[in-house]
């Protein structure tokens, strides 16, 4: 059976699965990456966090991260897994692991990651403190688009 | 039938995940001004994806296709 790579999932995530996915011989090196959810946002408490996420795109949008690091590192191999729904402080919000044949390219590789969701993968936290809750990235907290889309998002090479 | 899916904020603003606008074909930039006029939305921080793809502000949304209006993405 084909495994899936790219996944959105309101599920815990186990680091271990999504590791065990990209452990092949020719990898000297396995990074793993955990996303988890942070209390304090400058100075604010956060209670907890609910992601949300245009799921089928989003999958997509994290095959392409998949894609872009294969064609900087031709020789790694990557797994993302991304968590919706409500989430405790602590817990796991996303894992990235990629495995590379020397070590230095699985730590660029799954940093390009993380920033790249970041950028172009169609996910939103609301943030839950004591005294409210908020979405973020939403209006008020301004991150306009000039280009009319997310930086990067057409660059093929 | 253009099928609209709403987001995060706007989802909440708009009341509904899902919208139906009836046009056979219009841009991206002329579906945002209507949504703006029709539900008092912000949009100039939103981007548009057309059947899961990112779209530009003069690419045609045509009867039958899949809208999201995208946010600012948060995840990570």
């Amino acid at each position: 059976m084909l495994e899936r790579l790219f996944i959105v999932t309101d599920q815990p995530i186990s680091v271990e699965e999504v590791t065990k996915k990209v452990v092949r011989p020719e990898a000297g090196a396995v990074s793993s990456f955990i996303g988890t959810v942070r209390e304090y946002t400058r100075g604010r408490r956060t209670l907890s966090l609910t992601y949300e996420a245009y799921r089928s795109m989003a999958e997509k949008q994290l095959e392409k991260i998949g894609e872009e690091i294969s064609r900087q590192w031709p020789d790694a191999k990557t797994a993302i897994t991304h968590r919706t729904g409500h989430l405790a402080i602590s817990e796991i919000a996303v894992v990235i692991a990629v495995s590379t044949p020397h070590r230095k390219d699985a730590f660029w590789a799954s940093e390009y990651a993380i920033e790249r969701i970041k950028q172009i993968v169609p996910i939103w936290k609301k943030e839950h403190w004591e005294d409210g809750e908020q979405w973020i990235g939403n209006q008020l907290e301004t991150e306009v688009y000039p280009e009319g889309k997310p930086k990067g998002v057409e660059s093929h090479d | 039938m253009i099928n609209v899916l709403c987001f995060a904020h706007l989802k909440e603003q708009i009341g509904k995940e899902q919208l139906e606008v009836a046009h056979e074909k219009l841009t991206v930039k002329q579906l945002l001004n209507e949504l703006q006029e029709k539900y008092a939305i912000q949009t100039d921080a939103l981007i548009v994806a057309v059947n899961e793809e990112y779209a530009d502000p003069e690419d045609l949304i045509q009867s039958g296709d899949t809208v999201a209006l995208i946010p600012p993405v948060s995840g990570g």
